[in-house]
């Protein structure tokens, strides 16, 4: 797959299996469903049928009021409110069971307990709610409008926030000769993880504690969440992520439901859980995607990009989320627009609108899946406005290396690489030129082929600064690492991020190999657990194997002089005469292992110099990156798609990625990674929609209505390797555990565009499906009657 | 979602089971594979008081060969039918059509009888066995009974299978050696319903010419005088505009784009039988 084959040994670059497949493979993970506690309860929540309405009460069954929660009855949790510096922001107050109001089908309104979760669904089930029903609010653009009905009553109309950028979008946008605009479209759609929202918490008297197993990607933030919103010290809590199924960004923001959990084992000091069904996870949660732009680009007649000017809006759902705020995706898609391309001008004015839907969460790609949608299709409309090849224009407006490190013209920071490369790379390893033979052959079978690229970079590992600008209630700082040494010469890692398919179990033990030599085998990874791991606000944002990496591969450079100087002693010669080499200490007359130096220090202190570094064999260790803007990993993607325009029917026929993440951990992890997100990509592009009636009812409730991309809808895909180091991290490593899914609606829609150029069809929206396409042909076939359309 | 409360009991045997449905006085549901009533009591959107399970019943567990026909027990699975080639030898579009029933795993719960007393309109039984002749084998308390499989179906969901009655087999009549067959459906992804469907079976021997359209809003639907003109004068009767008008005639309900597709499905099966 890769032509680069990886380096040998188990350090970085090394192809190394992971760790933790085998417990998965053979089905040994230990996931929140997994755990079963004595006399634990089942918790179930009744959600609001209604997308907008007035709620007026809540009658529990006869007999079964004690089981049975409303919002009067959990008084000791706070509302949850995510405040932002944002300046245009409006705070959105969300009661962990509904009050006053409902604001979306499937917000949590009552809670039920029983042994089992069928008995607590037939309590809810008896449950009855008098809502007094308010017109919904579905669409964004009419919702933005609308100042009578409005989400939240105590707002003057339906704006989470507003953002407005301009740089030298008037005097740029002048010059142009050519004007291209295009509207375009992102479905709603959700995260779909294996595995849901999980939570079980129960009260451990010797400790003194609330435990909670949750299924999270940050644990210590779920702890800051719930000691806050509880009201109790953090003291109190240990929060545990153990297995976790897939998060997505789904997993790195606290629930109403884990809250409640979490309040019925602190309250009644007893296990309780909640396992989220597949029904509630499509229609009640882990909304996310839904852009909508009109974007106008400006250009000159060869199609180099000058100006750009945008209106982005988002449908932001009811609530606010909390740590992130709705603020993320706005400040993303705004900063972000302007992707891997030079130009001087831009503006854009973006909306992030309040309507009766579930909350738009972060969802892998974080809004950066729609600006590279909105920009690369922009990009393929320039190309064809002055008529010239796709990926000519696309090539010639790229960011070239001589100008990295390079500050855009939304004021990002691009540390390196060298973009126009991997493009160039993509049309050979795609043999672009066969293709377009092909194509003006023509099929046998009657299918129509396009070649489609796209070009995008993702900022990675970004800090301090930046999440400060998005105006987070929570921003993280550094990151720390625990690296201990065991008395048999073996390494203990604790970090406080969370691998969940990233294989940090695996890429953090290569990043300590590198440093120390110890084999990776006898390196274990310990996370996922407050209660034994350094704070870190998670994993998210592609950060872990920067920020825990450099944290880990810093803790063991301060291990090392402590190994030498024992070793040195048990060598009888000088520290400065000794050094280290792959877990041993060399000196003029032998050589040490660190299992006798950690012997040493642990079981034979009597053999230890007396001028011993007191600290020992363990350290703790903070790191980020020397400028904390971000590491900027990039790639061009290429297919090949197959259009059959008889029935509307899409096939990739190729896939091509040139990627470069700066110095891999592991090209297998790198490569996994990828597939992954192109597969949800390709979910994206082709099957995926969470669609709402006017009445605002969910209408893929099921996964008979909400499709998902299956093995055979994934191509074989090629991945190319190219490495950028980073200049600001550690090792020179970049994050990318996003990217694959950014690229591929974009991709995808321009080859499906240029499968039907000679038929005057251009498509959009997201999902293309048969149907969509096949409308679009028929539309075309009306207003272009003299063309010879299928 | 979990099913609300019911009893369950597993019949050794035809009237056993018809017994069981009717003593519980229209509360009961058969169950046999599963695949569709298995989600619809876990979404509480049927509440039967009791499952009477016939996936077990020895004699709806069969496939026979009599008299130059096809027997196949209502609880045989799809996958038992695809994996049958050998004992289907008279009739190779029966494991055809049940090779792309949705996936594997489906296949091997999901049972011949159940597809066709669910009556999904996208489903491939209704239309296969439509197109094939077959005859359907009901049983109740009033007694056998046998419906001819085109009939069977009425609407969506809907059939001529009385509340007390099951299905006990269908009977497909074997092809002659010349026969020739075409099934082409087109779904938005492997294993979904399709979107359009349609099947074709020329058998000139007995006479027979069938093309139906199916993945309509109701029961598939013939397109008689487009096969029988395609039995008398070959592929010349096969054109893009005999298909569209065939298509536009028989299910006039359909807009522009579902016409377009059914048309390009109904071609390509009836292609891939004159090839064949």
């Amino acid at each position: 797959m890769s032509e680069l084959h990886g380096k040998p040994g188990q350090g970085i670059g090394a192809r190394v299996p992971r760790k933790e497949d085998a417990r998965h493979l053979h089905g040994r993970g230990n996931f929140v469903s997994d755990l079963i506690f004595p006399g634990q309860r089942e918790v179930v929540f009744l959600r609001s049928p209604i997308a907008h309405g007035i709620l007026r009460g809540i009658t529990k069954p006869a007999g079964f009021e004690s089981v049975v929660y409303a919002r009067a009855d959990i008084a000791g949790i706070r509302n949850i409110e995510a405040p932002s510096t944002l300046p245009t922001y409006k705070l959105s107050t969300q009661p962990p069971l509904a009050q006053g109001k409902v604001r979306f089908v499937g917000e949590p309104v009552a809670m039920v307990v029983a042994k089992t979760r069928a008995e607590a669904e037939d309590i809810a089930e008896q449950i009855q709610l008098d809502i007094e029903e308010l017109p919904a609010l579905v669409d964004a653009h009419r919702a933005r409008l609308d100042t009578d009905v409005r989400v939240h009553n105590e707002w003057s109309d339906n704006l989470f926030l507003t953002l407005d950028f301009d740089n030298n979008f008037e005097a740029e946008s002048k010059k142009a000769t050519i004007v291209v605009t295009r509207e375009i479209n992102l479905a709603r759609q959700a995260m779909v993880p294996m595995e849901g929202r999980a939570i079980v918490a129960h009260w451990d008297d010797r400790a003194g504690q609330l435990i909670v197993y949750t299924s999270t990607q940050a644990p210590h933030v779920i702890r800051v969440g719930l000691a806050q919103f509880l009201g109790i010290d953090e003291g109190m809590i240990r929060v545990i992520s153990p297995d976790v199924g897939g998060g997505f960004g789904l997993k790195c923001v606290l629930w109403p439901e884990e809250l409640c959990v979490a309040w019925l084992a602190l309250t009644q000091k007893k296990p309780f859980r909640y396992i989220e069904d597949r029904r509630e996870h499509l229609t009640a949660g882990a909304n996310c995607r839904q852009h909508h732009y009109t974007v106008t680009a400006y250009a000159d007649q060869r199609g180099r990009l000058l100006a750009l000017d945008a209106q982005i809006t988002i449908d932001g759902g009811a609530y606010s989320n909390w740590p992130f705020t709705i603020g993320l995706e706005p400040g993303q898609a705004t900063g972000n627009l302007p992707g891997p391309y030079e130009f001087k001008g831009y503006r854009c004015k973006t909306y992030c609108v309040a309507t009766n839907k579930p909350g738009f969460l972060p969802y892998r790609g974080v809004a950066r899946t729609g600006v590279c949608f909105a920009m690369e299709l922009i990009m393929d409309a320039i190309a064809r406005a002055v008529d010239r090849d796709p990926y000519e224009v696309r090539y010639e407006n790229l960011i070239p290396p001589q100008l990295m490190p390079y500050n855009n013209v939304s004021r990002k920071h691009y540390d390196s690489g060298d973009y126009p490369r991997a493009l160039a790379m993509v049309r050979e390893k795609l043999d672009y030129d066969g293709w377009l033979a092909r194509k003006a052959q023509g099929e046998p079978d009657g299918r129509l082929i396009g070649i489609g690229f796209a070009s995008y970079c993702e900022q990675s590992a970004h800090g301090t600064s930046v999440f400060a600008s998005w105006g987070l209630p929570l921003i993280p700082g550094y990151d720390q690492a625990t690296v201990r040494t065991t008395p048999d010469g073996g390494l203990e890692i604790r970090v406080g991020v969370h691998s969940h398919g990233q294989g940090m179990e695996t890429t953090l033990a290569q990043v300590a190999h590198e440093v120390v030599g110890v084999p990776i085998e006898r390196i274990r990874v310990v996370h996922g657990d407050t209660g034994i791991t350094p704070f870190s606000t998670g994993t998210y944002a592609s950060r872990s194997i920067v920020m825990a990496g450099g944290a880990v591969g810093r803790a063991c450079q301060t291990l090392l002089p402590r190994y030498i100087h024992i070793g040195a002693h048990l060598l009888k010669c000088k520290p400065d005469d000794a050094r280290f080499e792959k877990s041993e200490v060399v000196g003029p007359n032998g050589r040490v292992s660190l299992k006798e130096i950690a012997t040493a220090w642990f079981l034979r202190p009597e053999r230890l110099p007396v001028d011993v570094d007191r600290d020992g064999l363990e350290a703790t260790v903070g790191y980020k990156p020397t400028v904390d803007t971000g590491a900027f990993t990039y790639a061009s993607h290429g297919a090949v798609i197959a259009v059959d325009p008889e029935v509307g029917g899409i096939e990739i026929l190729d896939y091509v990625i040139v990627e470069d993440c700066g110095t891999m951990v592991n090209p297998m992890v790198v490569e996994g990674q990828t597939l992954g997100g192109v597969a949800q990509g390709i979910g994206t592009a082709m099957f995926e929609e969470s669609p709402y009636d006017a009445n605002g009812q969910p209408l893929a409730s099921t996964f008979m209505d909400y499709t998902m991309p299956g093995a055979t809808e994934i191509p074989a895909i090629r991945i190319y390797h190219t490495e950028s180091p980073s200049p600001y991290t550690l090792f020179g490593i970049k994050g990318m555990g996003e990217g694959g899914a950014i690229a591929p609606p974009a991709v995808i829609f321009n080859g499906v565009n240029d499968a039907l150029k000679d038929l005057g069809v251009e498509v959009n929206e997201t999902p293309l499906t048969p149907k969509k396409l096949l409308e679009a042909i028929e539309r075309a076939r009306q207003a272009h009657p003299q063309r010879k359309v299928a | 979602m979990k099913s609300a409360k019911f009893d369950y009991t597993r019949p050794h045997d035809v009237r056993a089971a018809i017994h069981a449905l009717a003593d519980a006085l229209g509360e009961a549901k058969f169950l046999a594979g599963g695949q569709s009533l298995g989600p619809m009591l876990n979404l509480r959107l049927t509440r039967p008081k009791l499952l009477v399970d016939v996936s077990r019943i020895e004699a709806l567990r069969s496939i026979d060969v009599v008299n130059g026909s096809i027997r196949i027990g209502a609880a045989v699975t799809h996958a038992e039918i695809e994996d049958a080639g050998a004992s289907l030898a008279r009739n190779a579009m029966l494991p055809a059509v049940a090779r792309e029933i949705a996936y594997r795993t489906i296949r091997n719960r999901g049972t011949i009888g159940g597809s066709l007393a669910h009556a999904d309109p996208a489903a491939d039984w209704p239309l296969a066995l439509a197109a094939l002749d077959a005859v359907i084998i009901v049983n109740g308390p009033a007694g056998q009974r046998s419906i001819p499989s085109a009939r069977f179906m009425l609407a969506a969901f809907t059939t001529q299978l009385a509340d007390d009655e099951m299905i006990e087999a269908i009977i497909v009549p074997e092809l002659s050696p010349s026969a020739r067959w075409g099934t082409y459906k087109f779904c938005k992804r492997t294993g979904e319903f399709p979107d359009a469907a349609a099947m074709a079976v020329f058998d000139p021997a007995r006479r027979i010419a069938r093309v139906y359209v199916g993945a309509l809003s109701g029961a598939p639907v013939p397109l008689d005088a487009l096969a029988r003109g395609i039995a008398q004068q070959g592929a010349v009767a096969l054109t893009a505009t005999a298909v569209d008008r065939a298509i536009a005639m028989a299910v006039p309900e359909l807009d522009a784009v579902g016409r377009k597709m059914h048309a390009a499905t109904t071609m390509r099966a009836v292609q891939q039988a004159l090839a064949s």
